[in-house]
């Protein structure tokens, strides 16, 4: 998924042609290229940032960041329960809703056939686990996007399982967390109605602003797309985990468009918090107690 | 005749024959008349070579159509469709962004603002408005315009056409992503009716972006999609050149759309498309806003609300098994 479209005819369709993969996109950093998620079995692990053999333990006891370099790596969304929730205290909500196939949609392979590879290769029934939990003793929402199943994309069942979370939220008045990793963005095997998701779950975020609902919104790398251009970027309070890569285009769809090179850490978190998107960087290990202290200063 | 673009070449036909019909009329001014039964046979001919022609335009043919150069853009319409346009200009933090237009305008008996995404058609205006591709302060100005809206109980009109957001670096610098989701949460919310109509390209996130309302409607040939045909290609088949297959697996025509539920009208395009008659769209598209103004002028803020919330609430497609949730 990591292919961009290039056009070398004239600039109108350039622009129309790489514009319009704004959203969807999945790319790896056209200057710092990323390497694939997950972790490769046996006892030592390569860093794919420090390029240090690492013993998988020591990476492992710190939530699956590199001991030389802190670069890192992909985690799972029941890694990430684990890591953010007191344990044992998650009870998952929604899990019942499934995806479809609504525009019997084909690429090289049949949607309906990814989704069951999908489900099969990362043993979840789509991108996001959404539920309740404790972080610290208190109550809260809680929803993972997993980059693992088709990007992280968002499509119906993201939609709707993050749109019940927060609406629940609400009622029970509950702090929300939403922890973003996707580098697809609205999902394109689900078309239209995947980018109407992100209209569906911003307009929930409102209702539950105006109800004063704490929303966290925590980007992992990489968060993207139409993503990025819905619920990641309204929290109240937003963290980033250190230099995940951020944005709405993907950087092979901007260099395509403006044909120079990139900057140097263009869409890290670190270009974020310069430019005044996210209000802190935070380092894995910290996450769940930054998160409890925020609950805690807007006395949730 | 101007050599056709490669994906219009479907006009072949319809373009031939006004042509013969341009030629013969000209001969006639001088000649009083005896070509008329020749013409009015042509005539007749052109119709439903047209009517065959688009009626049965694929998916791909549609995209051109939508992206068509002499397509009748926003600026057009607000021509054609109001009896006046009051631009206004800037988001007060950054920048004036061409790339979308917003102002006071009037029409029947209605004050409305109008926002909408403008392409340009001359070289000039389309480099000046980046092709209809917003920066974030396009969006900024966008929801300042709605809110000042929102504060005069003014109504909101939106014209969409945009191939999608600027991918650039100084839209990501200055935060594209959270301009767009801004506009995504604070329209669901905004205290006045608004009606938006795709008039040619709803790219993804640049288009919903100022897409969100209580009526959402599409001209018969645009498309509405969560990415260009040639982008997804670019993705999923790893190549542009399947972008006549993308744009068929997209289902983005209005006739999809309305389907799934994600728009309330199609508006019917004059025969051959709008840009075969500018002022027949202006007018139907006219005419569709001021029943949707009428009819949403009646409906209490509070419901105008709950059933926008509802609209895009319910929108998506998946199972929900029984009996194994959990809910808290």
């Amino acid at each position: 998924m990591s292919t961009l479209p290039t056009n070398s005819s004239g600039s109108a369709d350039a622009v129309s042609a790489s514009a319009g993969a704004a959203t969807s996109e999945t790319v790896a950093n056209g200057t710092t290229p990323r390497k694939k998620r997950g972790i490769p079995e046996g006892l030592w692990l390569r860093c794919p940032s420090c390029r240090n053999a690492i013993f998988r333990k020591d990476a492992d006891k710190r939530s699956k960041i590199c001991p030389e370099c802190g670069y890192h790596f992909y985690v799972s969304a029941p890694e990430r329960l684990e890591q953010i929730l007191d344990s044992g205290t998650f009870e998952e909500w929604d899990a019942n809703l499934l995806p479809t196939d609504p525009l019997s949609f084909a690429d090289k392979k049949a949607y309906a056939d990814r989704l069951k590879a999908e489900q099969k290769r990362t043993k979840m029934t789509d991108a996001c686990v959404t539920g309740g939990g404790m972080i610290r003793a208190r109550r809260v929402a809680i929803g993972i996007t997993d980059s693992a199943f088709i990007m992280g994309s968002m499509g119906s069942v993201v939609g709707e399982r993050l749109a019940r979370m927060i609406e629940r939220a609400g009622e029970q008045n509950l702090p929300l967390i939403i922890v973003s990793g996707s580098g697809g963005g609205a999902r394109m095997h689900e078309g239209i109605l995947s980018l109407m998701q992100m209209a569906k779950v911003s307009a929930a975020l409102a209702r539950y602003h105006s109800k004063g609902g704490l929303f966290i919104s925590v980007l992992t790398n990489p968060t993207m797309g139409g993503v990025a251009a819905s619920f990641a970027s309204l929290g109240d309070v937003i963290f980033a985990e250190p230099e995940a890569l951020i944005g709405f285009a993907g950087p092979r769809t901007v260099k395509a468009t403006i044909r120079l090179e990139l900057p140097e850490g263009f869409q890290t978190s670190e270009f974020l918090l310069e430019h005044g998107f996210i209000d802190r960087i935070v380092p894995r290990e910290g996450l769940k107690s930054e998160i409890a202290r925020v609950i805690d200063y807007c006395g949730k | 005749m101007d050599a056709l673009p490669p994906g219009l070449a479907f006009e072949e036909p319809i373009i031939e024959l006004e042509e013969q019909i341009r030629q013969l009329e000209s001969a006639d001014d001088a000649q009083s008349g005896k070509n008329v039964t020749k013409i009015r046979k042509l005539r007749k001919e052109l119709a439903d070579k047209t009517k065959e022609v688009y009626d049965n335009l694929s998916p791909w043919e549609m995209v051109q159509v939508a992206r068509h150069k002499n397509r009748p853009h926003t600026p057009d319409y607000l021509s054609l469709c109001f009896e006046e346009f009051m631009e206004l200009h800037g988001d007060r933090r950054f920048g004036d962004d061409r790339a979308i237009l917003t102002g006071f305008a009037k029409i029947g008996a209605h004050k409305v603002m109008a926002i909408g995404h403008d392409k340009g058609k001359t070289y000039q205006e389309r480099t000046a408005c980046s092709f209809g591709c917003a920066h974030p302060e396009g969006y900024r100005k966008a929801l300042l315009k709605m809110k000042m809206a929102e504060k005069y109980q003014i109504p909101i009109i939106c014209f969409i056409d945009t191939p999608g957001a600027y991918p650039g670096i100084g839209a990501e610098e200055r935060g594209i992503s959270q301009a767009i989701a801004e506009n995504l949460f604070e329209m669901s919310q905004v205290k006045t009716p608004i009606i938006c109509v795709v008039i040619g390209e709803g790219g993804s996130g640049g288009a919903i972006g100022i897409g969100v309302g209580d009526r959402v409607a599409m001209l018969q040939n645009s498309y509405y999609s969560v990415i260009s045909p040639e982008g997804c290609a670019g993705i999923l088949w790893k190549s542009h050149k399947y972008a006549e297959q993308a744009a068929g697996a997209l289902k983005f025509t209005a006739d999809e759309l309305l389907k799934f539920g994600v728009i309330d009208h199609i508006i019917e395009e004059p025969l051959g498309g709008a840009h075969r008659d500018p002022h027949l769209a202006a007018n139907r598209l006219r005419n569709f806003f001021l029943e949707e103004l009428k009819a949403l002028g009646q409906v209490p803020l509070e419901q105008l609300l709950e059933e926008r919330y509802e609209k895009f609430r319910k929108i998506g497609v998946f199972l929900e098994q029984a009996g194994e949730s959990q809910n808290g």
